[in-house]
């Protein structure tokens, strides 16, 4: 994707809008990030602080490794989540920002540090995680209490099919790849799962998970049969349109489905936690935030420190309050959030943050996708994937 | 020629193909058999991650490369043989869905139904296109002469659309509600759900890859029509040759060296079929060899790729090219020989 500089200039109208407190900046500074709203906010602080050029793409995470390789790096900064920041760190492209925050961050939260052996590697902006999102009004109707758990949801799934008031009862990103694994992961981890023995070697061929398997085949039956090509925005769109009545959904999706611009039933959605599995909430914490390149000048990096403070000032975090779960200070969760408090609340866990996990991660993407259409059973589903892991792995170099 | 002012004319392109052609294909050829992999070490690191309500903080083994004295991360190559091929061709399971005869077994080694897919696609494509393309272009030759023009545009139009985007506004006709999904619905008054199941989709991408590619074949058809000698056809009329005799006696084999020539560039790229598969999100029930490549190729979500197998793969697409070409150019070369 090409950079997105009109999102830019967008974000500097919005910017240009609103008075923040004094950070001019001379030095220039380069920066790369994800695009969604909460980038934009920030992106559209810095821009408005002088001398800094914003690229938002949502293929950055490809572009990033290469970037701040290059000595001087591509970019001052870029934005990073849970699994983006492993071969960022692997490659030793990150400046340490202790000294830095000691002489500019005084007014972040002590809980915005990435650490890593005592070293702070980056500093996060807001959290994201996958909770419920349910029709309140459709529920109430029926007499259907609020799900807890993945069975009390399919149970409620059933009884809204029965009374047939929407088109479908849920909606779940499960499109082919990332997605559909994704949901694996989350499912198999509330179920208490471990992906990996003590050497690294896959254990997801168990009970643990043919139970999920046996769950993911039966949230297949109550959704749009398409739900192999629906991802996140489709899954929006359906609760947007009132053909859905439930879905499990990304907290960063809260605010769009009950925004009266885009959405016909705007304000019967409510938020709740995250969905249980046998053992724990079955949604993994995510953080996103901002890290400094390593290669670039003192006088650079100190400059894209002040910047990042800038871009998460209390007065900012107020004016944008309903558009993240940020972490930073001055940040009351209201409606939107409550799904997302209540699901970090519980017991779900952070996504993990290794190498592994990711090799595990693609080969749960290619592999899941014969068993949703019924073309494998759920035990060579299984033994599959383990097995397409161990090759994967081996020749990343991760397993002997 | 001289022999030097023939290599004046054609260094420079001979240089170009090395260079692009030539020579990446042989890094290709070469990382087939080895495995370039990081030097890691396992240390004990503690790690603290934000959370909406405080931090959390574990101590965990993890697996860190090592670095070498420039600071980047140290690798190791090693020639593996064939393993990367057979990772990709998976010969146990192979054999033992051969051996319990159940092409079901075969179908779910992801090998082989991308090669099932491959090999359907381009050959079930070929005739279609080749017959759409000698149709229209029979059928524009026939029109007036004052609207030829108008009706060549728009012929030509599926061919001009950039492959992804044309199976991409396809997608939206049919995806979910689309408008084309409603109509069918309405019309055949029942519940239809075009990406629910393989067949439907792999439907689709024929008559896509139809739709999109026979526009050339019937240019390059209606340029070999203006060349069919008239006093040929005139002799055939007053032999009493009707239309379809003189179509299948002096046009069709005059147009022959064209079919030819359609048919190998068809084969070439129906066999490196990929838009389609992005196209329709068809990942999921059918994919096809060069998306095995690309998956292979994609980063996982912490940045590693899996270049040898992707290498494998894309030599295992180029000699399934050449067989298949192979076919049509030993009768051309027969053909060279035989006059």
């Amino acid at each position: 994707m090409k950079p997105r500089h009109i999102l830019l200039a967008g974000a500097m109208a919005v910017a240009a809008n609103m008075a923040f407190a004094d950070c001019t900046n001379t030095v220039p500074v380069k920066t790369i990030s994800n695009a969604f709203p909460a980038y934009e906010i920030m992106t559209g602080v810095m821009a408005g602080c002088g001398n800094v050029e914003s690229e938002l793409d949502k293929d950055h995470r490809l572009k990033i490794v290469d970037a701040f390789s290059a000595n001087p790096s591509l970019y001052s900064m870029t934005s990073l989540t849970n699994s983006t920041s492993v071969p960022m760190i692997d490659a030793d492209l990150l400046r340490p920002l202790d000294d830095l925050i000691a002489a500019h961050g005084a007014s972040l939260n002590p809980h915005q540090f990435i650490e890593i052996d005592g070293k702070t590697m980056a500093i996060a902006a807001f959290a994201n995680t996958q909770h419920l999102m349910y029709r309140e009004d459709i529920l109430s109707d029926l007499g259907i209490a609020v799900p807890t758990t993945w069975d009390e949801y399919i149970a409620a799934a059933e009884k809204i099919q029965a009374a047939g008031v929407v088109d479908y009862p849920i909606g779940h990103y499960m499109k082919d790849g990332w997605n559909l694994a994704f949901v694996f992961v989350n499912h198999y981890l509330g179920e208490g799962g471990e992906f990996f023995n003590a050497d690294w070697t896959p254990s997801i061929d168990n009970e643990k998970g043919m139970a999920v398997l046996e769950r993911m085949a039966k949230l297949g039956t109550l959704m749009d049969p398409e739900y192999l090509v629906s991802d996140t925005t489709f899954v929006t769109k359906q609760m947007q349109q009132g053909k859905i009545a439930m879905a499990n959904l990304w907290a960063s999706r809260a605010g769009a489905v009950n925004d009266p611009a885009e959405s016909t039933v705007s304000g019967k959605v409510v938020m709740a936690a995250g969905l249980r599995g046998a053992e724990r909430i079955a949604s993994t914490i995510w953080w996103d935030g901002w890290a400094i390149a390593k290669n670039i000048s003192d006088e650079e990096a100190a400059a894209a420190m002040k910047l990042i403070v800038a871009s998460m000032a209390e007065d900012v975090i107020q004016a944008n309050n309903d558009d993240a779960i940020w972490l930073a200070k001055g940040f009351v969760p209201g409606d939107a959030a409550k799904g997302a408090f209540d699901t970090a609340a519980g017991d779900a866990v952070p996504y993990p943050m290794n190498k592994y996990i990711g090799s595990m991660h693609s080969a749960l993407g290619s592999g899941l996708a014969a068993f949703m259409t019924g073309d494998k059973d759920a035990a060579a589903t299984l033994a599959d994937i383990e097995a397409a892991y161990v090759s994967d792995a081996k020749e990343k170099g991760l397993l002997k | 020629m001289k022999k030097k002012t023939f290599a004046i004319f054609v260094g420079p392109s001979v240089f170009m193909m090395v260079l692009f052609i030539a020579a990446p294909l042989l890094s290709v050829l070469w990382q087939s058999f080895h495995v370039t992999q990081p030097v890691y070490e396992q240390v004990e690191v503690e790690i603290c991650t934000p959370g909406l309500l405080g931090s959390v903080c574990t101590t965990e083994m993890k697996t860190r490369p090592l670095l070498n004295d420039n600071g980047k991360i140290l690798t190791e190559t090693t020639f593996v043989g064939l393993q990367s091929y057979r990772n990709v061709i998976e010969p146990d399971k192979l054999r033992t869905a051969i051996a319990r005869g159940s092409w079901r077994d075969l179908m779910n080694i992801r090998f082989w139904s991308a090669l099932r897919f491959t090999l359907v696609f381009t050959i079930l494509t070929l005739p279609l296109v080749l017959g759409t393309g000698l149709l229209i272009a029979l059928a524009v030759n026939n029109t007036l002469q004052r609207i030829k023009g108008p009706v060549i545009f728009v012929s030509l139009l599926p061919f001009i659309i950039t492959p992804v985007i044309g199976a991409l506004s396809i997608r939206w006709l049919f995806l979910g509600d689309g408008i084309l999904t409603a109509g069918l619905e309405w019309w055949l008054d029942r519940d239809i759900a075009m990406f629910a199941q393989a067949w439907t989709i792999e439907l689709m991408m024929y008559i896509y890859r139809v739709w999109h590619v026979a526009p050339f074949a019937f240019v390059v058809f209606y340029a070999g029509l203006q060349t069919v000698n008239n006093d040929a056809l005139e002799a055939a009329i007053i032999d009493g040759a009707t239309r379809w005799q003189r179509l299948r006696y002096v046009i069709i084999p005059h147009l022959m060296p064209l079919v030819i020539f359609l048919t190998l560039i068809h084969l070439m790229d129906a066999y490196r079929v990929f838009e389609e598969i992005v196209g329709f999100s068809a990942s999921a029930h059918v994919i096809s060899l060069q998306w095995l490549t690309y998956e292979f190729l994609l980063q996982d979500g912490t940045g590693a790729r899996a270049i040898s197998r992707a290498s494998a793969s894309a030599i295992l697409t180029m000699i399934g090219i050449a067989i298949l070409l192979g076919v049509p150019l030993r009768r051309v070369w027969r053909e060279q020989r035989g006059s």
